[in-house]
C-alpha cells in the first residue's frame, strides 16, 4: 500500500484537473462519473491503508513528497502521516465524500453546468485530504484552506443570485478571521519549538509542564482558527447562511467533513491541549454554549435545512466539550457517527426538496411519507439516530460525550442534557411536519411528488445502515463489548485526561435518556400531528422569545451594525479625511509653501545697489557684534 | 560581460524601436524582449553552475572620483533581474489589443524602462545605481504623462517631483557615505560598506536613503502620489510601475540601507515596522470602499507592499527570504490584476465596479483566471502569494508578536476586498451591458494562462527561488547580526 499512498489525494485532484480542462466537451453525464470514479478509488486504497494500519507491527509512517519551503532554519517538508488518526479520516472523507458524489449525479440532474459542479466537489476532496494527511501544520493549513476556498465556490455554485454570492463570501471571510488565529498559533508553535512538524512538536511539548504559558497560548490561538471552521461562538453565523449551496454540498462539507475539521485539528494536537487544562476550559464553556445557543435557535427555523443547519452547529459544539474535557477519542467518534447521520439528513431533505420543486420551507409540506417512501425511512433513521435512540449511532457517541462531562462538571452536564432534550424536539417537530399531518404544498407540487432515483437513494440507504450500526465501533463498558474506537486510536492520544463515568451512572443515564425520548416523541407528535398545530407565519410571530428565536437572537443584525457598518464608515472616514483631507493636503501644501518662501527670496533680490550695500553693512555688523557675544 | 549585455540590449533595442518603421513597433519590442528572456536564462544557468563571479564585471568610468562601471548579479538581484525580464514581455504581450498613439514611443519607452531597472538590480557601485535609479523615472513619467488618463498632467507631475525630491535626499546620503570611505574614496560597493559612519550620522543618512525608498515603494505616509498615478496611468505603466519599479525602493533597502547603515537601522527599525503596520491596515481598509477597480489594486498594492517592508525590517531571515518570495509574487499578481482591470475596461468602457457585474456567464475561462490571480492576491495556500505572506509573517513574529497580529489583518481585510470585488465585476445577474462582454482573444488568454501558471508553480515549488536568494541574505542578516 505504502507506494500508492500518495495517490489518495492526487487521484481527486487529477478528476478535478481533467474534468476542468474538458469541460463542457464531455458529454454530459460522465463528469459526474470521473469524479466519483476518483474519489471511489481514493477510497479504495484508504480501505488499504486502514487494513495495513491495523497490524500489530504498524509504525506511523512519514511520506515525503518533497521540501516545499525552507528558510534559515524553518524547514516544510511536503509530506503525509499515516497513522490510527489519518486513516479513519481517510475513510470517512473518502467513504461519504464518494456517496455524496453518487448522490449528486442524480440531484444534479437538471443543471447544465455538471463539470464546473463536479470539479468543485473533487478539488473539495482534494483539500480535505491534505487536511487530514498532512504531517505538519502547513500542509494541515494548505487543506485547511483550500477546503475553506471549495466551500466558498460551491456555497455560491449559483452565481447568478447575490444573496447567494454574499453567503459564499461570508463563509469565506468569517473562515479567514480564525485562520488568523490559527496562523499565529503555528508562528508560536515554530517559535517554540523550532520546527512545525507534528512529530517534533509533540516530542517537544512533553518536556514542557502543565499549563505553561506558552502552551496555553498555542492553544488558544489553534482554537481560534477551530472556531472559525467549525462554527463555533462567535465565528457560527456563516455556517446557516452557507445552506445556499445545492444540498449536497451541504451535506459533504457543512455536515459531514469540512466543519469537522476544527475538531480534527484538536484531535491531532492532543498532546498540546492536554498539556493546558486552561485552555481546555475554554473550549469546553465555548462549546457548551454554541450546543446550546445553536439548539434554542433550531427549535424555531421553518427552513428544513436551516434547522439541519443550526443542528450541526450545535452538534459541533457537543464535539467540542468532548475535547476540552479531555475525551479526544470520544470527540473523534461523534465526528464519525455525526457525519453518517447528518450526510443523511441533509441528502434526506435534499431528496425532499428536490420531490417539493425546490420547496424549502417546512410549513408548505407535510404528508409526504406514502410518496416518498425511501426518503420517508432513511430520514427516520436519521432523526432517530441524532436524537439518541439506542442502539443507534447517535445514541452511542452522545451517551459517551454526556458521560464524560459529568465527570468533569455537573451544570455542564445538566445544560448540554437540556440541550439534547432541545435536539429530539426540534428534530421530531422537523420530522412530522415533513412528512405527516395533511399535505400544505400547491397543486403543481403535488403533482410533481415522486421519490427520488436510485442514484440518490442508494447513498441514503447506505448511510442509513451506517448510522444504525456505526455506534458499535464504541461501546460503553456495561455492554461488556469491547470499545474498537477507543483501542484503535490509543496510540495517537497522549493523555486521555477524561474521567469515566460508574456502571450505575451509565444504566440511570440509557433509562432516563429513553423515558424522555419517548415522551418528546409523543409530545410532539400530538401537537404537530394530533392537533395539527403548525409553525406560525412570519408576520404572525408573537413578540418575545419566539421572536428572538425566530430571527436566531439578531446576532447578525449585531454584527452588522458593530463590525460591518463601521469598517465601511471607517474606510470612508480615511479616504476621505484622512487621504484626502490631511495626508495629500501637506504634499499638495509644499508647492505653494515653496513658492511662497521663494517669493521672500524673490523680494531680496530687487538689483538696487543701494539695498545690496545696505544690507550687506546690517550683516557685518551683525557678525561683528555675535562674535562679541560669544568670545 | 554577459551581465552588461543584459543591461545594454534593450537600449539597443530600445533606440531600434524608435528608429524602424512605426507599425512593426509593438513586434520588434516583443521580439527583443524575448531575446532578453533568453539571454537571462542563459544567465541563469551560468549563475547556478558557475557562481557569482561569472556575471561580475568591473570597468574605469571616472576613476577620479573613484566612480566605476561595477555591475554583478548575486542570489537577490538575479531574481528581480528575471522578474523584470519575464514581466516585460508579458506587459508588451498584454498591450496587443490596445492601439496607442506613436507606438514606436511608446514601445522605446518600455525598453528603455527595462534598461533601467536591469541596470538599478545589477549596479554594485553606489552611482551607477544612482544614475539608473534615476534613469528609470524619465520613462516611466513619459509614459504616464503621454498615454495617461485625463488628469495626467497634474499627477504625473505631483509622482515626477515627490519622487524626484526623494532621490535627490539619497544622493546626498550618498555622497556622504562616500567621504566617509576609506582613501582614495570610492563610490564601489565594497567602499560604502566599509565607511566608518557613527551610529549619530547613520540614524541621519538613514532617513536620507529610507525616504527616498519609501516613497518608490510606497510606505505611509508617503504614498499620497501613487493612487493617483496607478489609477491614471495606461495599463502598461501601472504594471511597470507596481510590478517592477516599486521593487527598487524594497531592494535598495535590502542591498544598500542593510549593510551600510545596521546602526540606523537598530535606532529607526522600530519607527519604520510601525509605518509598515499602519500602511497595510490603513491601505485595506481604504481598498474596501473604492469603486474604481483599478483604485482597489492600487491600494491593495500599498498593504501588500507594506508587509514586504515590515518583512526586510524584521531583519530575521525568514522575513528576508519572504520579502524576496513576494516581491516577485507581488510582481506577477499585481500585472495580471492590471490586465484583468485593462480587459474589462476595454470591453465594457469603465473600470466603476457597480456598473459591471455579471461578467462570469460570458467567459468562464476569464473567471477562472481571474480567480487564480485574485487567489495569489489573497495568498492562498499552494499559490505564489501564500510563500511569500507566510514567511513575512513568521519574520514580523520574531520581531514582534503584536505587531504580526497587526501586520497580519491583511489575511481578512484583504479577502474582504478582493471578494467583494470580484463578486460586484464578475458575479451577479447578467444584465444588458454585460452581455457585450467577449471572450478572451489569443495573446490576452497567453497572458494569463501564464501568469496563472506562474502563480501555482512558483506557489508549490518556491524552494528553487529560496535557494537562491539564500546565501546572499544570510550573509546580510549575520552581518547585521555581527553589528549589533
Amino acid at each position: 500500500m505504502h507506494q500508492f499512498i500518495w495517490l489518495i489525494p492526487i487521484l481527486p485532484l487529477v478528476g478535478f484537473i481533467l474534468i476542468g480542462i474538458l469541460n463542457k466537451r464531455l458529454p454530459i453525464q460522465w463528469s459526474g462519473g470521473i469524479a466519483s470514479a476518483a474519489v471511489f478509488l481514493s477510497f479504495l486504497i484508504s480501505l488499504g491503508v486502514f487494513k495495513e494500519v491495523q497490524m500489530d507491527n504498524f509504525v506511523p509512517e512519514r511520506i515525503v513528497l518533497f521540501n516545499w519551503i525552507s528558510a534559515g532554519n524553518l524547514t516544510i517538508d511536503f509530506a503525509f502521516l499515516i497513522d490510527q488518526l489519518s486513516a479513519i479520516m481517510l475513510l470517512v472523507v473518502t467513504g461519504v465524500g464518494f456517496l455524496i458524489h453518487i448522490y449528486s449525479i442524480g440531484y444534479m440532474h437538471h443543471e447544465t453546468d455538471h463539470p464546473r459542479f463536479f470539479s468543485y466537489l473533487n478539488l473539495f476532496i482534494f483539500f480535505m485530504l491534505l487536511l487530514v494527511m498532512g504531517s505538519n501544520y502547513i500542509v494541515m493549513f494548505a487543506g485547511w484552506e483550500g477546503v475553506g476556498l471549495c466551500s466558498y465556490l460551491l456555497i455560491g455554485f449559483w452565481f447568478k443570485n447575490t444573496e447567494y454570492n454574499n453567503a459564499a463570501k461570508k463563509a469565506f471571510i468569517m473562515n479567514r478571521i480564525g485562520d488568523l488565529g490559527f496562523l499565529l498559533g503555528v508562528f508560536l508553535i515554530f517559535m517554540t519549538f523550532g520546527s512545525v512538524s507534528f512529530k517534533e512538536v509533540f516530542e517537544g511539548a512533553k518536556q514542557f509542564s502543565s499549563n505553561d504559558p506558552t502552551i496555553t497560548a498555542i492553544c488558544i490561538l489553534l482554537f481560534i482558527g477551530a472556531i472559525g471552521k467549525s462554527a463555533q461562538l462567535p465565528l457560527y453565523t456563516w455556517l446557516p447562511d452557507a445552506m445556499a449551496g445545492p444540498t449536497p454540498v451541504s451535506a459533504l462539507i457543512h455536515a459531514a467533513t469540512m466543519v469537522t475539521a476544527g475538531i480534527y485539528m484538536v484531535v491531532r494536537s492532543n498532546v498540546l491541549f492536554a498539556l493546558s487544562p486552561y485552555a481546555s476550559e475554554i473550549i469546553a464553556i465555548v462549546g457548551l454554549a454554541t450546543a446550546f445557543f445553536a439548539a434554542t435557535i433550531g427549535l424555531k427555523q421553518n427552513d428544513i435545512k436551516k434547522v439541519l443547519a443550526y443542528s450541526t452547529v450545535s452538534q459541533l459544539g457537543y464535539m467540542f466539550v468532548a475535547l476540552g474535557v479531555g475525551a479526544y477519542d470520544t470527540a473523534l467518534f461523534h465526528v464519525i457517527t455525526h457525519a453518517f447521520f447528518k450526510a443523511l439528513l441533509f441528502l434526506g431533505a435534499g431528496s425532499v426538496i428536490h420531490a417539493m420543486s425546490g420547496e424549502q420551507d417546512i410549513r408548505r409540506m407535510g404528508a409526504l411519507k406514502g410518496k416518498l417512501p425511501i426518503t420517508h425511512l432513511t430520514f427516520l433513521i436519521g432523526t432517530l439516530a441524532i436524537a439518541g435512540i439506542p442502539p443507534l449511532a447517535g445514541f452511542f457517541s452522545k451517551d459517551e460525550i454526556l458521560a464524560v462531562t459529568h465527570g468533569y462538571s455537573l451544570p455542564m452536564f445538566a445544560l448540554l442534557s437540556i440541550t439534547s432534550v432541545l435536539t429530539a424536539v426540534y428534530m421530531f417537530r422537523l420530522y412530522w411536519l415533513v412528512f405527516y399531518g395533511n399535505f400544505r404544498g400547491t397543486e403543481h407540487q403535488k403533482t410533481h411528488l415522486h421519490e427520488s432515483p436510485y442514484s440518490m437513494t442508494i447513498p441514503l440507504m447506505v448511510l442509513a445502515v451506517l448510522s444504525t450500526i456505526g455506534g458499535f465501533i464504541g461501546m460503553p463498558e456495561i455492554f461488556h463489548a469491547p470499545h474498537l474506537l477507543k483501542e484503535f486510536l490509543q496510540p495517537i492520544i497522549w493523555k486521555s485526561i477524561a474521567h469515566h463515568p460508574s456502571h450505575t451512572f451509565e444504566y440511570t443515564m440509557i433509562a432516563v435518556s429513553i423515558v424522555l425520548l419517548i415522551i418528546i416523541i409523543y409530545a410532539t407528535y400530538h401537537t404537530y400531528v394530533k392537533r395539527g398545530q403548525l409553525p406560525e407565519e412570519d408576520k404572525d410571530l408573537p413578540a418575545g422569545i419566539p421572536m428572538l428565536l425566530t430571527n436566531k437572537y439578531y446576532v447578525d443584525e449585531i454584527y452588522n451594525t458593530l463590525i460591518t457598518r463601521p469598517l465601511d464608515y471607517m474606510s470612508g472616514f480615511f479616504s476621505t479625511y484622512i487621504e484626502k483631507g490631511f495626508i495629500d493636503k501637506i504634499v499638495n501644501g509644499t508647492g505653494p509653501a515653496l513658492q511662497g518662501l521663494s517669493g521672500v527670496l524673490r523680494f531680496a533680490q530687487t538689483g538696487n545697489i543701494g539695498g545690496y550695500v545696505f544690507s550687506m553693512v546690517v550683516g557685518i555688523i551683525a557678525i561683528l557684534l555675535l562674535t562679541l557675544i560669544v568670545y | 560581460m554577459l551581465t552588461l549585455v543584459l543591461i545594454f540590449f534593450p537600449l539597443l533595442a530600445a533606440l531600434g524601436t524608435l528608429i524602424l518603421p512605426r507599425d512593426n513597433a509593438k513586434m520588434y519590442s516583443f521580439i527583443s524582449s524575448l531575446i532578453q528572456l533568453g539571454l537571462t536564462a542563459y544567465a541563469f544557468t551560468l549563475f547556478l553552475t558557475q557562481g557569482v563571479d561569472v556575471l561580475a564585471a568591473n570597468y574605469e568610468w571616472v576613476p577620479g572620483l573613484g566612480i566605476s562601471l561595477q555591475v554583478g548579479l548575486d542570489g537577490i538581484s538575479i531574481l528581480l533581474v528575471a522578474l523584470t525580464n519575464i514581466l516585460i514581455p508579458l506587459i508588451i504581450l498584454s498591450s496587443f489589443r490596445n492601439n496607442y498613439s506613436n507606438p514606436s514611443a511608446f514601445y522605446g519607452l518600455i525598453l528603455l524602462m527595462q534598461f533601467a531597472l536591469i541596470g538599478v538590480f545589477s549596479a554594485l557601485d553606489g552611482f551607477l545605481f544612482y544614475v539608473f535609479w534615476e534613469l528609470a523615472l524619465i520613462p516611466i513619467w513619459f509614459i504616464c504623462l503621454m498615454w495617461g488618463g485625463e488628469e495626467r498632467i497634474r499627477i504625473t507631475l505631483k509622482f515626477f517631483i515627490y519622487t524626484l525630491a526623494g532621490s535627490l535626499l539619497m544622493l546626498l546620503g550618498l555622497i556622504f557615505v562616500y567621504l566617509q570611505t576609506p582613501a582614495p574614496h570610492s563610490f564601489s560597493i565594497e567602499a560604502l560598506y566599509q565607511a566608518s559612519l557613527t551610529a549619530e550620522m547613520q540614524g541621519y543618512i538613514f532617513w536620507c536613503f529610507f525616504l527616498a525608498f519609501a516613497i518608490k515603494i510606497p510606505v505611509f505616509p508617503f504614498h499620497t502620489w501613487q493612487p493617483d498615478t496607478y489609477t491614471d496611468a495606461p495599463a502598461q505603466g501601472s504594471m511597470l510601475l507596481s510590478g517592477i519599479m516599486l521593487k527598487m525602493g524594497i531592494y535598495g533597502i535590502i542591498r544598500w540601507m542593510l549593510p551600510i547603515l545596521p546602526l540606523g537601522i537598530a535606532e529607526w527599525g522600530n519607527c519604520v515596522m510601525i509605518l509598515c503596520a499602519i500602511s497595510i491596515v490603513y491601505a485595506s481598509v481604504i481598498a474596501i470602499y473604492q469603486k474604481d477597480f483599478k483604485r482597489l489594486i492600487a491600494y491593495s498594492s500599498i498593504a501588500h507592499v507594506g508587509l514586504i517592508t515590515a518583512g526586510v525590517f524584521s531583519l530575521s531571515i525568514q522575513g528576508l527570504q519572504g520579502s524576496v518570495v513576494q516581491m516577485l509574487a507581488h510582481g506577477i499578481n499585481v500585472v495580471g490584476l492590471f490586465f484583468i482591470a485593462d480587459i474589462i475596461q476595454r470591453r465594457m468602457k469603465t473600470r466603476q465596479m457597480d456598473s459591471l457585474g455579471g461578467l462570469a456567464n460570458n467567459s468562464p475561462l476569464f473567471s477562472i483566471l481571474f480567480i487564480i490571480v485574485l487567489l495569489g492576491s489573497v495568498a492562498l495556500p499552494l499559490t505564489n502569494g501564500f510563500v511569500g505572506e507566510f514567511l513575512l509573517l513568521l519574520g514580523v513574529y520574531s520581531y514582534n508578536a503584536w505587531l504580526a497580529a497587526i501586520c497580519g489583518l491583511t489575511v481578512i481585510l484583504g479577502a474582504v476586498y478582493m471578494f467583494r470585488a470580484y463578486q460586484k465585476v464578475m458575479l451577479g445577474e447578467v444584465h444588458e451591458r454585460s452581455v457585450e462582454f467577449t471572450g478572451l482573444a489569443k495573446s490576452e488568454k497567453i497572458v494569463l494562462i501564464i501568469i496563472a501558471a506562474l502563480i501555482i508553480v512558483c506557489g508549490v515549488f518556491p524552494k528553487p527561488i529560496l535557494s537562491i536568494a539564500q546565501p546572499a541574505l544570510e550573509e546580510i542578516v549575520l552581518n547585521l547580526q555581527g553589528v549589533n
